[in-house]
């Protein structure tokens, strides 16, 4: 039981850190070929003083800490109870 | 002295400004912070026994303490001084620094803090060689941490010398040799103790600054950072918040943010932190804690940038220092005269110490931990001569990177940086994934990939236009990209899973699942 609790959880572990490392590097990436191959967008104008550039870039850092905190929140509530639980069956057997 | 009058001249002659004189304020949080840091090094000194308490602080750090260490370890003169500079000069290029310093500590987060914790010891060479054999493996990772540690020293101490000239007329080499001293102090006597709370009080100390800085700036542009973006538009055009030239060539811009994403996962200062924690939980909270710290503080550097072009103007910064690097001090004096400049000198000049003491704690880890106690004497060490020559190889590095740091006198401080972080993303980074994560990998496959990952990093370097162009003013450079991790990290991971696949490593395939469990639950 305990040794299917462990996979399931590496797993999901694995697959959660995939996907957000994942979505980082779109979000990152996605902001440096803009900037490398459509200049006019990132240089247009939303209002004055603030272009479409610096804009993604401030949402780009926002972004970063969206990202951490769905890890840490994930982490905490499911993977270490789920650990424990492991840990228990352990000292159990 | 004649130095000095000749940099205030020079100074005198752009700007009107102090810097380049010797600075009342500015000598007093000097030497304010050397005394309290000291003070904190004489203390940690005595509970500075054991390689357990000086190489990982007795792993009793809180996750808020490491948050905020791992911050000051990363946020470096470079970023403070250098994207202030680049903002400053040329408006949104310098925030493709900001951003892409950020976006590696998520990557961080999700793929390494915590296996490594469970996984290691005192660097990150454990991880890579926890299934591994010993000898090979300690043998590259040290060359990749060595390097990274180089170039990133080399950065520091430039920064160091060049500050400390401008903002109290000291000799270029004094500074650098003060720098070295004050430095091998924090770490000789008071380990991981006393760097971990040196970069505690320099994270603190940056951040108020900078903060103080930001908001003296946004309160001349009623608190709204996008009139402080209109204000530097109206006056040097729209073209200041767009891509310019900076970024001329695309695959640079693409290849700098690979160096910069994957470059923090194998930065050995920033890995070593994670020892101190008590447990892989507190490491996760420490990344969080430090994710948003830093973040915050890349946030203000757009405001210092574009505050610094709009209140003290690109010549006028470009006058001070070719390089744009004093534009935070040149800004913190039209905001707050003579005593904020003295203040925001001494931060920056704290911000130095504190990372190359860091630096030089990670590699002396390598050289003691990685090369002398695992490969020279196959684990057999007692502490007593393990701290010996953790020492040891503290003075020398400490001797190597005041060398190196006159050596180099005169190179620009980001771009330096950002070279370290290519090494350390192509040496360090594949290696650390594929061992932990991959049963496949070979021992024959991981020491290629560090080697070859390392190897091509440094050689293209050296043909690419930065050394080659910029330095050696040849008319053009074989390899075209200013930074190499674009080739150099795809390239070490195929290396890595291709020279695994060819080759066999029973013993390793055998420890996987031992190490995959300790890696989530833990050592007990």
């Amino acid at each position: 039981m305990s040794e299917h609790r462990f996979r399931s959880l590496a797993e999901t572990r694995w697959r959660i850190a995939m996907a957000l490392t994942a979505t980082m590097i779109a979000i990152y990436f996605g902001f440096i070929l803009l900037i490398a191959y459509d200049k006019p967008l990132m240089g247009r104008l939303l209002t004055r003083g603030l272009s479409v550039g610096v804009l993604l870039g401030a949402l780009v850092i926002v972004a970063s800490w969206v990202l951490t905190w769905v890890y840490v929140r994930w982490a905490n509530t499911h993977y270490d109870a789920g650990m424990d639980e492991v840990r228990r069956g352990e000292g159990a057997r | 002295m004649i130095a000095m009058l000749q940099g205030a001249a020079a100074a005198q002659r752009e700007v009107a400004t102090r810097l380049g004189e010797p600075n009342a304020v500015a000598m007093a949080f000097f030497f304010a912070f050397i005394a309290i840091t000291l003070g904190i090094t004489y203390w940690a000194a005595r509970r500075t026994r054991t390689t357990e308490e000086f190489y990982a602080a007795g792993r009793t750090v809180t996750p808020g303490q490491n948050g905020l260490a791992l911050a000051g370890d990363y946020m470096s003169a470079a970023s403070f001084l250098g994207i202030a500079g680049l903002v400053s000069t040329t408006g949104f290029d310098g925030l493709i620094y900001s951003t892409g310093w950020l976006v590696g500590w998520p990557v961080v987060l999700f793929l390494i803090a915590e296996p490594l914790r469970n996984l290691g010891k005192y660097t990150f060479a454990d991880v890579v060689a926890a299934r591994l054999r010993q000898t090979p493996v300690r043998l590259a990772a040290a060359v990749g941490t060595l390097a990274t540690v180089a170039f990133y020293l080399i950065a520091q101490m430039v920064g160091a010398g060049g500050l400390i000239r401008l903002m109290f007329g000291l000799s270029y080499e004094t500074a650098v040799v003060i720098v070295g001293a004050a430095m091998m102090a924090y770490v000789l006597f008071g380990g991981m103790i006393a760097t971990t709370w040196v970069q505690i009080v320099k994270a603190l100390l940056l951040l108020g600054g900078a903060a103080l800085l930001a908001i003296l700036v946004l309160a001349r542009f009623g608190m709204n950072p996008v009139a402080l973006f209109a204000a530097a538009a109206e006056r040097y055009g729209d073209a200041v918040l767009a891509p310019g030239r900076l970024v001329a060539a695309p695959l640079d811009a693409v290849s700098l943010g690979m160096a910069l994403m994957f470059g923090t996962a194998g930065l050995p200062h920033i890995l070593m932190r994670f020892y101190t924690v008590p447990d892989a939980r507190a490491a996760r909270t420490s990344v969080f804690y430090a994710t948003g710290l830093i973040g915050f503080f890349y946030l203000m550097t757009f405001v210092l940038g574009f505050g610094a072009m709009v209140l003290v103007g690109p010549e006028a910064i470009r006058g001070v220092d070719p390089g744009g690097n004093m534009a935070a001090p040149l800004l913190a004096e039209v905001l707050g005269g003579t005593p904020f400049l003295g203040f925001i000198a001494a931060v920056a000049f704290a911000t130095i110490l504190a990372v190359v003491a860091g630096l030089t704690l990670s590699g002396a880890a390598a050289l003691s931990h990685d090369l002398w106690v695992n490969v020279v004497r196959h684990g057999e060490a007692d502490s007593r001569e393990q701290l010996r020559v953790a020492r040891v190889a503290t003075i020398a590095l400490g001797v190597v990177a005041v060398v190196l740091g006159i050596l180099f006198k005169g190179q620009n401080v980001a771009y330096m940086v950002s070279l370290a972080f290519a090494i350390a993303a192509s040496g360090n980074f594949p290696a650390l994934v594929l061992s932990i994560f991959w049963r496949r990998c070979t021992t024959e496959g991981i020491v290629a990939s560090m080697v070859i990952g390392t190897a091509t990093t440094l050689l293209l370097i050296w043909l690419s236009p930065t050394i080659q162009v910029d330095i050696l003013k040849h008319a053009d450079a074989w390899f075209p990209l200013k930074n190499p991790a674009l080739v150099t990290i795809p390239l070490s991971f195929a290396v890595g899973i291709l020279v695994s696949l060819a080759t066999r490593d029973d013993v390793a395939y055998e420890k996987f699942a031992a190490a995959e469990r300790r890696m989530h639950v833990g050592a007990d």
